[in-house]
């Protein structure tokens, strides 16, 4: 009788386990397939339709036929370019924004900032980027035409300042953990030696923490580089390289959330939209790259 | 000396003066933000707009919201929690745990739109299920899955190494503590992950462009769940807020539809988030109470 | 003793120190000597660290502290006529933890001097050298000064931090059990090197280590539960106690 008993508890426990083990699998094996079928439906353009991947990655001729014979362009650095720019208009303006904001809610006040301004913070960060993409085609757009005096007020600014709002939260956050994480008698050290607040920000606790403030910073241009509609919504989509902050252009995210639906299946269109895809993979893969090479690095000095 | 000193001093009060400035100036963008959206939006809209008609109105688009991010969720929080109660009991240290974290990271570092790509292939093209809620929503649930995956994993790790060690010391096989006390203590602590995860999914739109479709054609009290009008239907088109949104502006001209959508979904996400974080507040108040 | 010879850096009347309601020091009056190495003794909470921290400012940190009474040094009220940057700069202190910056071991020493302005290259490798040797581990880490700090033994970072201290040119050192960390051979170079400070600096330091007191301590004073119960030269205080509490204390029988 006990041992039957024993028996059942065992039976459960492998089945329990196996149950867990199948669904961390599961995890497994739906990112290798999704890493798959982006390669797989990626490649078709250099594979299927002779294109090289210089020329994907460094021409601006943007042409591809809408059929399965190809023979069109799909150079496309333009929208390359396009995101280029706008995440890095994006994160010009929004880290020294965050920045400020994470010094000021761990070292200039903390008690207020961990109360309310964090959870406030915290709040935006989970603004669906839809309404990110309305308010600013609603208030942003025509106010730079007022203040610019713009034909047009879709333009790259607009999108860097829509991602820049977007992702302001990210790296405030995770910089602000980063600055707390510094601990009490590096900040005693620096007031020990005579310090005012302001040098053992800027000369101690800013440089100890500098590898997370980084990664904050790569997830913010992890999340800007991934976004489509707010940007879509705001940019204008033109296709041609940018020239000015006030130029209108198109990234790779907008570009597939425009033509993906009109595409013809097995088209040179949809395998160069894929690839585009498949880039954006890859990117997002380079991040966590960077990001684990930067964690990595200060691991190894504190050893 | 003294000059330098009056001058660091100087400097100090500066950039003190600087960081109040910049965190005033954002608590009042983002305040004026949540203001413009929120009550703009419901003070521009119609009385008829709250209704549930094939065009103009927005109640169909929430139901659909509502609906597609309860379907997502109970498919990615078992896998979720799961994958979590994994990694955090019985995963080993070694190539195949490392692989899986990175997985993790990989998939929540994904742009939202190639996962809506990928479910686009697999389900549209592959499985031919046609534009559907369902294939929506099981994009979404892969939007998901890294974040509830991660919570189970912290709060099991979060909980005090005596739980599982007392379990076990009784003669209990790991499964039976996790299952008798381990998951009942980190419950709440799940729960906040599960309620972030939802207020991500009323928010997505571009894994659902080619995924949902924007039906709204919804006949009320037709409760044959194949009926392609029924709102139970898994099959069916359906357009959720955050669509309606995208498709207003791109053949737009009802601007305060628009408008009240985006305020609605703004109020959804924010009592979502407030609710997590009331939840995750009280839970440490509560246990820091054990611990005095 | 020849106290009427030293000149006194400190001199304390009537301090009282209150954390919101909690009296943590009660009315102590004392001078402190310059050139001398000060020890404060006693057991744990009994205030000497809050003391130690009054005479730099750093309990301006602490969130509820009301301080009364007046420290001078030399003639200057700290509290009253002095900014805390410009006293810490003369009076530095070493922690009970090492806390080297995570940075190297150049940057480390040279974060003072760069602080007060000091940017040229050169100046600044003097400083760094002459701090470093100062402190005694020049020879053990010349070779390698862009190190990482924190790659360091505990009793290697001790001394950094003292040269780190040394580089501001302070007048008085304070060091809040400085070796309580420390293995017995690191421990007895910071006692050394306290002793060839006490040179060109005043020292003050915590201790519950009596034999450390005794060992290089020219006066010591013994507080219990925010008093100074006594305060004399080292050799008499050890010698011939004149309260009875320091006698029990000082031959361990309570503490």
């Amino acid at each position: 009788m006990k041992t039957k008993r024993m028996q059942g508890m065992f039976c459960k426990e492998y089945g329990w386990r196996g149950l867990t083990i199948f669904f961390g699998l599961f995890v497994i094996v739906l990112t290798i397939i999704i890493g798959a079928f982006l390669v797989y439906k990626g490649s078709d353009t250099f594979l299927t339709f002779g294109h090289t991947i210089w020329e994907f990655l460094g021409s601006a001729q943007w042409d591809p036929a809408d059929s399965a014979e190809g023979g069109g362009q799909t150079g496309a650095l333009i929208f390359i370019a396009g995101s280029l720019t706008t995440c890095g208009l994006a994160l010009a303006i929004a880290t020294p924004f965050a920045l400020g904001s994470a010094v000021f809610m761990t070292e200039i006040s903390p008690e207020f900032g961990e109360k309310f301004y964090r959870p406030i913070v915290e709040i935006f960060a989970g603004i669906p980027s839809v309404v990110y993409g309305w308010v600013g085609l609603t208030v942003l757009i025509p106010a730079i035409k007022t203040i610019f005096h713009r034909q047009v007020g879709h333009s790259v600014l607009a999108a860097g300042l829509v991602l820049a709002v977007m992702i302001f939260p990210t790296i405030t956050t995770v910089s602000a953990d980063a600055i707390a994480s510094v601990s009490q008698e590096c900040r005693n050290a620096a007031y020990g030696l005579g310090s005012t607040r302001w040098q053992t920000i800027w000369r101690v606790v800013i440089p100890a923490s500098s590898s997370g403030i980084i990664t904050g910073i790569i997830l913010g241009l992890a999340r800007a580089f991934g976004e489509a509609l707010a940007v879509a919504m705001v940019i204008g989509q033109t296709t041609a390289i940018p020239t000015s902050i006030f130029s209108t252009t198109k990234t790779l995210t907008t570009e597939i959330a425009a033509q993906m639906g009109n595409a013809m299946e097995g088209g040179e269109l949809k395998s160069a939209l894929w690839t585009m895809a498949l880039l954006l993979f890859l990117i997002s893969l380079l991040f966590i790259t960077l990001i684990h090479h930067v964690s990595g690095n200060q691991d190894k000095e504190e050893k | 000396m003294s000059e330098r000193i009056k001058r660091a001093k100087r400097i100090d009060r500066i950039m003190t003066g600087v960081f109040y400035g910049v965190a005033i100036f954002f608590l009042v963008l983002l305040a004026a933000f949540a203001g413009k959206v929120i009550i703009g939006g419901f003070l521009g809209a119609k009385p008829e707009m709250f209704g549930f008609e094939r065009q103009g109105t927005i109640g169909n688009q929430l139901f659909n919201t509502l609906y597609l991010v309860f379907v997502a969720l109970l498919c990615s929080v078992p896998i979720g929690v799961f994958a979590g109660i994994y990694l955090a009991v019985y995963a080993k240290q070694g190539i195949l745990t490392k692989f899986l974290r990175i997985c993790i990271e990989t998939l929540s570092s994904l742009p939202s739109i190639v996962v809506g790509l990928f479910g686009y292939l697999v389900f549209l093209v592959f499985l031919g299920m046609g534009k559907s809620l369902l294939a929506g929503a099981l994009s979404v649930s892969i939007l998901t899955l890294p974040l509830l995956t991660t919570t189970t994993e912290d709060a099991i790790r979060g909980l005090p190494k005596g739980y599982f060690q007392g379990s076990l010391a009784l003669g209990a096989t790991k499964w039976q503590s996790v299952f008798h006390v381990i998951l009942p203590a980190c419950i709440p602590r799940i729960m906040t992950g599960v309620i972030l995860a939802a207020g991500r999914g009323f928010g997505e739109a571009a894994a659902l462009l080619y995924t949902t479709g924007s039906g709204s054609t919804l006949r009320w009290g037709n409760w044959d769940i194949t009926s392609p009008t029924s709102p139970l239907n898994l099959m069916r088109p359906a357009e959720t807020l955050s669509t309606q949104i995208w498709n207003l502006q791109i053949n737009g001209q009802d601007r305060a539809l628009a408008n009240l959508a985006s305020a609605v979904l703004m109020l959804l996400v924010l009592v979502f988030n407030l609710a997590a974080n009331a939840w995750s507040r009280n839970i440490e108040s509560k246990n820091s109470g054990d611990q005095s | 003793m020849s106290e009427e010879k030293a000149k006194a850096k400190f001199s304390i009347h009537g301090l009282n120190l209150r954390y919101q309601n909690f009296h943590a020091l009660k009315n102590v009056n004392m001078d402190i000597y310059e050139h001398k190495i000060t020890a404060l003794i006693g057991p744990s909470g009994c205030g000497k660290s809050t003391f130690l921290k009054t005479l730099n400012r750093m309990n301006d940190f602490v969130k509820g502290v009301t301080i009364e009474g007046k420290i001078q040094m030399d003639e200057k009220d700290i509290y009253r006529q002095m900014d805390p940057i410009e006293l810490r700069n003369k009076v530095g202190m070493v922690f009970q933890q090492p806390n080297p910056f995570p940075k190297s071991i150049y940057d480390n020493v040279a974060y003072g001097p760069r602080i007060c302005g000091i940017h040229k290259k050169a100046q600044l490798d003097e400083i760094v050298e002459k701090s470093l040797k100062q402190a005694a581990i020049w020879d053990e880490l010349k070779d390698r000064l862009h190190r990482s700090a924190l790659s360091l033994s505990g009793g290697q970072q001790q001394r950094l931090c003292i040269a780190r201290t040394l580089a501001v040119e302070p007048e008085v050192i304070l060091m809040d059990e400085p070796t309580s960390a420390l293995d017995p051979i690191s421990t007895t170079k910071i006692e050394e090197l306290a002793i060839q400070l006490k040179e060109k600096y005043t020292i003050i330091i915590v201790t519950h280590n009596m034999q450390q007191a005794s060992r290089i301590s020219d006066y010591t004073a013994f507080f219990l539960l925010g008093e100074v119960v006594e305060y004399a030269a080292t050799t008499d205080l050890f010698a011939r106690p004149q309260d009875a509490r320091t006698e029990k204390y000082i031959t361990g029988r309570f503490g």
